[in-house]
């Protein structure tokens, strides 16, 4: 992938010489060992789309056993096995990792006028330890699978004659390559913002991965040493978790849960933080409620912390730890609902442009509230008790992870696009591509909010007769969301070499990334920064010849050549 | 007056560390010694309280928390905070249903 | 990028405003790591907590069987290993290089005498049958020789009565059992509480074995066990400190890395701190 002709910035300063970050030098080691931030950030996008892919084939795989009652193309053990490693695969190499090591890693130092993380290379270490712990996660595809879910409740996991240790300890490798990340983010946006971009004069982007950043280094911890102690059950028979060694599987999945819900919110927190950037932009408008959004970032890190016992609620957990959990349940929502208001008003009255990351944006909106609002739902312990384990649930996780995360992923890859990789992708084609995708994951997931509401238990094999319309239609809208990623990953590789080449700010963001070339040389910028107003979107203009905007007063932010005083 | 290197980082006299020391062992020894005495309820508290005495003498001169700047001890408080919060509530929960724990359960082992 | 055997004095990565900014940010990074390490132990601390408070007599009785003696040694080790270190930063900071060899190689003797101590507390369990969950097989018992002072005594502990009822023939989990399904013993109906102490030869009452006391030992080996990791990781990682520190790396007034060192060492410490006390002083 050779971009070899550097793309002329629109501003006042003289178009860079020659290199980018993608072709300053060439060959397979400068990629492999690079401490390039964006390499690294394009290194991951390629590792974690093809787990992507590999999930979805998981999941195409569980849609089409579903397709009839009783065996359709599997046998009930290998159907345990495929949705086990479609979440597993999803949830560990895929949504955790996703938009923070991908368009975090490539953005954050730019956003910031910086040339790099604070520890690169602690971030090269985190995408090979993410190599390796997937590496030792797959493998346990080959060695027979794991049918336990990707939640390994004991005694099942510790006893199950799958390939659980294999894929617990690739979730544990991975766990530190999230730890890594985490780390190196918070200590960059603590030691390395540009003198005059105090907190609260950072894009909101960063605000949510900070709040992310705090998740990932505090939770993850816990499902290290979880794990851990699975594998040293398996191995050991340590009889922490085990009742017949005289353990308390209701503790494993206390100490399970007490990850595994704030890790939905690293999944959310990156995506609602894309948000923030991709509304403001398309509506042509300051975002609304800065300090609103910024502080809901935070509380709903602090927040997250508080609710694990939600997904236990029939687990033998106490019935006052039941009530404690369920109230505190229902406090998380109201940092989301926040943010969603503050998205709705800052296009009120904005001058809305329909291209594709805001069409994913709007998509964002629709089904992540869906996806909220039904898990007041499970929240609440008297309807909980009927939905829980049911395909309610399955709707309600997928609206959020797939329609809040996966959408707000490809709202911010298509934003980002051209700054990574200077090309413009085809608009009517990410049109198409956006409306399969959306038409395709309702079609796929309401048809189980009903499902799951009549009651059709989750993670089964088999199902009564009457479920079976509701299925297919299901399974049909799988097929469709598959169409419509392939139409996306084709016209975004196509792009690549035949897109046409991309201006320094297309779409006319005030944010520091868009400063410098598109794709930017190896060292990001030639200038540094001293202030700069992330949401002064309406200043800026368009420049008809170049087909992309540029500042009405580049004194704005005080630019100044590298290393004078 | 203290010593600093050339960019400006504190350095601690070796008489600080020599203290600090001596007072750590001392502390070992007093929190032996007080297993030989029955304060009843108070038991696992003063051990305690020794040994977080302990451990703020290793954090705040041997890990230079002292004269760091106060945000390090933050994040490294805070990892205290949610790990009360998580023995906290998975205490509360698991006090609650022992009630119906089977006794001795442990059917695997050999005895 | 730092070059490792750069030796005349801290050299500014292109990335960093200046040598200030580079330092805080390795320490706010190794504390943050901190921070990580004490949920990622914290873990079995919660296990720990729950275990002995809803049941105390499991900890009661089996903490008797460590040595309070080599435990508070290990303590006392592990506390001259922290001065040392702490020393050597300060060696660092001074450019004194030979006296930081000479304190890196101390620390890292003491370390060894750390897992030396451990090796023949470990021993010691091994050879008593006192192991974890699935390998506790218990060669020892305790005897009451005085109000609340038990001693441990070879044999194994003579089974209480109604002991033998109450236990099912011992289930295989299908690890190594029955490959096609995972198997759930039917649930027992054992005796409740302890079982009552019985007279034994001589004038000393055996104190009885709680049930489920192998629970004691899971938690001794996993908490004692991870600590020891983590003893092990720091010693290669002195290991490298000192090669460094002989190829004159450190002999600008570059101290960073032995700093952040030392940071990690005293978690290990602070984390013995709080084992000592939890395991083997209870009462």
């Amino acid at each position: 992938m050779a971009v070899s002709t550097p793309v002329l910035p629109l501003t006042d300063r003289a178009a860079p010489a020659g290199a980018t970050y993608l072709n300053a030098e060439r060959g397979l080691r400068s990629w492999l060992f690079t401490l390039d931030h964006k390499r690294i950030g394009v290194m991951y996008l390629v590792v974690i789309l093809a787990s992507f892919l590999a999930g979805g084939i998981f999941a195409l795989l569980v849609r089409t056993e579903l397709l009839t009652p009783g065996p359709t193309i599997m046998g009930p053990d290998t159907y345990n096995k495929m949705f086990t490693l479609h979440g597993t695969v999803m949830i560990f190499l895929f949504i955790i990792p996703g938009i923070p090591a991908t368009l975090g890693n490539f953005v954050l130092p730019l956003m910031l006028g910086a040339k790099d993380v604070a520890l690169p290379r602690l971030n090269l270490a985190s995408f090979w330890i993410w190599v390796t712990g997937a590496t030792v996660a797959i493998s346990a595809i080959v060695l027979g699978g794991v049918d336990t879910g990707w939640t390994f409740y004991t005694p099942y996991s510790t006893t199950t004659n799958t390939a659980v240790i294999p894929m617990t300890l690739g979730a544990f490798i991975l766990g530190f390559s999230s730890i890594f990340t985490g780390l190196n983010f918070i200590v960059t946006i603590h030691k390395m913002r540009p003198e005059g971009m105090t907190w609260m004069r950072m894009p909101l982007f960063l605000w949510g991965i900070y709040a992310t950043a705090i998740i990932q280094v505090l939770a993850t911890p816990v499902l290290g040493i979880t794990l851990l102690l699975l594998v040293a059950e398996r191995v050991l028979g340590v009889g922490i978790f085990d009742p017949a060694l005289g353990g308390d599987p209701v503790l494993y999945q206390h100490f399970f849960w007490f990850y595994s819900h704030p890790a939905v919110y690293i999944m959310i927190l990156p995506a609602m933080a894309i948000m923030s950037e991709v509304i403001a932009v398309f509506s042509g408008k300051r975002i609304f409620g800065y300090r609103f959004i910024a502080a809901s970032s935070i509380a709903i890190a602090i927040l997250s912390f508080l609710v694990w016992g939600h997904h236990m609620f029939v687990s033998g957990q106490s019935s006052l730890a039941n009530l404690v959990f369920s109230a505190l349940t229902f406090a998380v929502a109201i940092p989301s609902a926040v943010k969603v208001f503050n998205w709705v008003a800052t296009m009120y009255k904005g001058s809305v442009r329909l291209l594709t990351p805001m069409l994913y944006a709007l998509s964002f909106l629709f089904l992540f509230t869906i996806g909220g609002l039904t898990g007041l739902f499970l929240g609440a312990l008297a309807t909980d008790v009927h939905l829980t384990d049911t395909y309610f649930v399955v709707a309600h996780f997928h609206y959020v992870m797939f329609g809040g995360t996966v959408i707000a992923f490809l709202a911010g890859l298509h934003y980002w696009w051209p700054k990574m990789f200077g090309r413009m992708y085809s608009e009517r084609w990410g049109r198409v591509g956006a409306l399969l995708i959306f038409v395709g994951f309702n079609l796929t997931f309401f048809t189980q909010f009903v499902m799951g509401s009549h009651g059709m238990p989750r993670r089964y094999f088999n199902y009564l007769p009457r479920f079976e319309g509701l299925h297919q239609a299901s399974t049909v809208g799988s097929y469709v969301l598959g169409l419509g990623f392939m139409v996306v990953a084709a016209y975004l590789l196509h792009s690549l070499f035949r897109g046409a080449p991309a201006p320094a700010n297309p779409w006319g963001s005030a944010t520091l990334e868009w400063e410098t070339s598109s794709p930017p040389p190896p060292h990001n910028f030639d200038e540094e920064f001293d202030a700069s107003d992330p949401y002064d979107i309406e200043s800026l203009e368009y420049d008809p010849a170049g087909g992309g905007y540029r500042r009405h007063d580049p004194s704005a932010i005080r630019l100044r050549p590298a290393g004078a005083p | 007056m203290s010593e600093r290197t050339a960019s400006g980082v504190h350095i601690t006299s070796l008489r600080t560390l020599v203290v600090v020391w001596i007072a750590l062992l001392i502390g070992t020894w007093l929190t032996v010694t007080a297993t030989y005495f029955d304060f009843g309820s108070l038991n696992l508290w003063i051990g305690l309280a020794i040994a977080t005495g302990k451990a703020l003498l290793v954090a705040l001169y041997f890990m230079h928390m002292r004269w760091d700047r106060p945000f390090n001890a933050f994040v490294f408080l805070t990892a205290f905070a949610f790990l009360a919060l998580f023995i906290g509530l998975a205490l509360m929960d698991s006090a609650h249903y022992q009630d119906v724990v089977i006794p001795g359960y442990a059917p695997a082992l050999q005895q | 990028m730092a070059s490792p055997a750069h030796t005349g004095g801290p050299h500014l990565a292109h990335h960093f405003a200046n040598l200030d900014q580079q330092y805080q940010s390795a320490k706010l990074g190794m504390w943050v790591f901190l921070a990580t390490e004490v949920l990622f132990f914290g873990g079995l601390f919660c296990a720990y907590v729950v275990y002995r408070a809803n049941h105390p007599e499991v900890f009661l009785y089996a903490h008797q069987f460590l040595d309070k003696r080599l435990g508070a040694l290990n303590t006392a080790v592990l506390i001259c290993s922290s001065f040392t270190i702490a020393w050597a930063v300060r060696a660092a900071q001074l450019k004194q290089v030979r006296l930081l060899i000479l304190l890196l190689s101390l620390t890292f003797l003491l370390a060894s005498g750390f897992l030396g101590v451990k090796y023949i507390e470990y021993r010691q369990k091994w050879e008593h049958g006192l192991l974890w969950a699935r390998r506790y097989h218990p060669e020892v018992h305790l005897v009451q020789e005085g109000p609340g002072h038990d001693v441990e005594v070879p044999g194994a502990a003579p089974p209480g009565p109604g002991a033998q009822a109450a236990q099912e023939a011992p289930v295989t989990p299908a690890a190594d059992g029955d490959a096609d399904r995972s198997r759930i013993a039917d649930a027992a109906s054992g005796p409740v509480g302890l079982a009552e102490p019985m007279p034994a030869s001589g004038e000393h009452r055996v104190v009885a074995e709680p049930h489920n006391a192998q629970v004691f030992f899971s938690i001794y080996f996993l908490m004692t066990g991870l600590h020891g990791i983590h003893v092990l990781v720091g010693m290669g990682l002195m290991v490298w400190l000192i090669a460094l520190a002989w190829r004159g790396a450190f002999a600008g007034g570059n101290f960073t890395r032995v700093d952040m060192f030392g940071l990690y060492w005293h978690l290990v410490d602070l984390i013995w701190i709080y084992l000592f006390l939890l395991l083997y002083l209870v009462h």
